[in-house]
């Protein structure tokens, strides 16, 4: 296995004058769960279906595992396993069918006891000779999501895999791709819902009008681009804040009963000791404090909006 | 070889005849054998031989023709079309699997189908008249060369197709005309003279004429040119099939 697991080199695509992805250049390591986060419209669904064949590329490269998609497509392809962003299927096939389908179709020889632990695993095994076309939406989700796993790919790609899905059904998933990362397999998923990178991802790439502008290991872009604040709760609203206290990063909130000190968490001196000695000797009294960290949403709101 | 993969398309495609048995065979058979009823029974009783075959028995090589056509065609444009109308051809263009094998797959289903039709017609025929197949191995070969070549022209249609209406027109306006006014119920040395060069430029006539000689030993065309017609439309349809696979035209974007 290579140092990465996936790789694009100057990838773009252009549909007529429209520049759908613009020079991008990602690479994934094996196991990692690696979130490509952006506004609708921004490439997302674009570039995965580059990698994973559907579109043509127009420039650029793409390796899985060390194997172009062009050359080698079909090393390249039976390493992928993709659910799309749209619930697709063949309504009038039964679950079994269509997964015992997929299996075959990626060159797979049949093996009834993987489709059924894929099955149980994902809790339609019960379902299994039901029509898709009966199948609620969450259940048809978890078809696809069988679908692509049934011929046991390194790497799986989740194309908004819970928009519009209910939280139960989210979880779940967001516990499958935990227990996937675990047994192996890379996950790359696209997603708007900042929350669910948040939860899952190890790195973040955000892509935005068709080009990658930062990609970041998670913790580290929250750590670098958060802001982290500082709240007191006063015992008596100010009406402004004090001349004296010019010298801090503050601002009034609550209609002058809180005072937001926003610091740099980083630094050895965050200035919170300052100001609390400050606050004492004018007086001002606070009852209750609280820190907090700004999320994932609020720093990639803040890059997308930056453009 | 992905032999799996075509595996996989074949059967999945297959599935659906069995699934839709009272469409897919029951309705050709039901119409075949009312066209016996009418054209081979009513009409026919009150005609005189055609080339020293009975109307009756002269009929059915082209109403065999007639059902191998519309059918091949229908099975493959719809069994390509059906995946992309679904969406469910993400699937197939993103497998490891080269455009042969994905071909194989569905023209080898669509075929298939039609030539277990062609059978079933076959026998259902025999019901109504009495025939004797002079050359039952080229009956064979030209039965599954028809049903290629054609579920390869369905395949084009399919993935050219952009709206069921589409996936209609060409069976419907074309492809039944050329198989009504293609000899399939009459000799073309029946018409008049003027008629007779014009319908030679119908391509359903030489198959017809070459299918109705496996069984009786007489043609309207020479059999070598209706082979060589035959080939060089199958020839036409494997250039634009691997056209459309170059460019993935109305498949990738």
């Amino acid at each position: 296995m290579t140092a990465y697991v996936l790789q694009t080199q100057g990838l773009s695509k252009a549909f007529g004058g429209l520049r759908a992805v613009s020079d991008i250049s990602l690479s994934v390591a094996p196991c990692e769960v690696h979130a490509i986060i952006g506004p609708n419209g921004a490439g997302k669904t674009t570039l995965i279906s580059i990698i994973c064949g559907i579109v043509n590329p127009g420039t650029g490269r793409v390796l899985v595992d060390g194997q172009d998609i062009i050359k080698d497509y079909r090393a390249a392809r039976s390493k992928i396993g993709l659910v799309p962003q749209e619930l697709v299927s063949e309504g009038f096939e039964t679950v079994w069918a269509t997964v015992k389908f997929s299996r075959g179709l990626f060159g797979k020889k049949p093996d009834p006891a993987y489709l059924e632990r894929v099955l149980r695993d994902l809790s339609l095994w019960d379902k299994r000779d039901a029509k898709i076309i009966e199948l609620s939406g969450g259940m048809k989700r978890r078809v696809m999501i069988a679908k692509a796993l049934s011929h046991e790919p390194q790497i799986l790609f989740l194309d908004e895999p819970t928009a519009g899905v209910d939280v139960e059904l989210r979880r779940d998933m967001w516990n499958m791709v935990r227990g996937l990362r675990a047994r192996g397999v890379t996950i790359i998923l696209t997603t708007h819902y900042i929350e669910e990178a948040e939860e899952m991802a190890d790195r973040v790439g955000v892509i935005s009008q068709g080009e990658i502008i930062l990609v970041e290991d998670k913790q580290a872009l929250m750590h670098k681009l958060g802001k982290k604040q500082l709240t007191l709760q006063l015992q008596q609203p100010l009406a402004s804040i004090p001349a004296e206290l010019a010298g801090h990063p503050l601002e009034l909130a609550d209609d002058g009963h809180a005072l937001v000190f926003t610091f740099d968490a980083q630094r050895e001196h965050t200035g919170i000791a300052e100001l609390l000695k400050d606050l004492a000797q004018r007086g001002i009294d606070f009852k209750d404090l609280q820190s907090s960290q700004s999320s994932l949403e609020e720093i990639f709101v803040s890059l997308v909006s930056g453009r | 070889m992905n032999f799996y993969a075509i595996r996989a398309i074949y059967l999945f495609e297959l599935a659906r005849t069995w699934r839709t048995l009272l469409q897919s065979i029951a309705t050709p058979v039901i119409s075949t054998s009312l066209y016996f009823v009418v054209f081979g029974s009513a009409i026919g009783s009150s005609m005189t031989e055609v080339h020293g075959v009975s109307y009756g028995a002269f009929i059915v090589p082209g109403l065999i023709m007639l059902a191998l056509l519309t059918e091949s065609i229908s099975n493959a444009s719809f069994g390509i079309y059906m995946p992309k109308y679904s969406g469910t051809i993400y699937e197939v263009l993103s497998a490891p699997v080269s455009y042969l094998e994905i071909l194989i797959g569905y023209v080898g289903a669509a075929a298939t189908k039609s030539i277990i039709l062609g059978l079933v017609i076959l026998v259902t025929a025999r019901l109504f008249v009495d025939f004797e197949i002079l050359h039952p191995l080229w009956m064979l070969a030209l039965l599954v060369l028809t049903a290629v070549t054609f579920s390869l022209f369905g395949f084009i249609i399919g993935v050219w197709a952009d709206g069921w209406e589409k996936l209609q027109v060409v069976p419907a306006l074309i492809v039944t005309p050329l198989t009504f006014l293609g000899g399939s119920f009459y000799s073309i040395s029946m018409l008049p003279p003027l008629w007779q060069t014009v319908t030679l430029f119908n391509p359903v006539v030489y198959l017809i004429s070459a299918f109705r000689w496996s069984f009786y030993g007489v043609s309207d065309v020479n059999v070598v040119l209706s082979l060589g017609m035959i080939f060089g439309f199958l020839l036409l349809c494997i250039l634009t099939v691997g056209w459309i696979f170059k460019t993935g035209y109305r498949l990738k974007s």
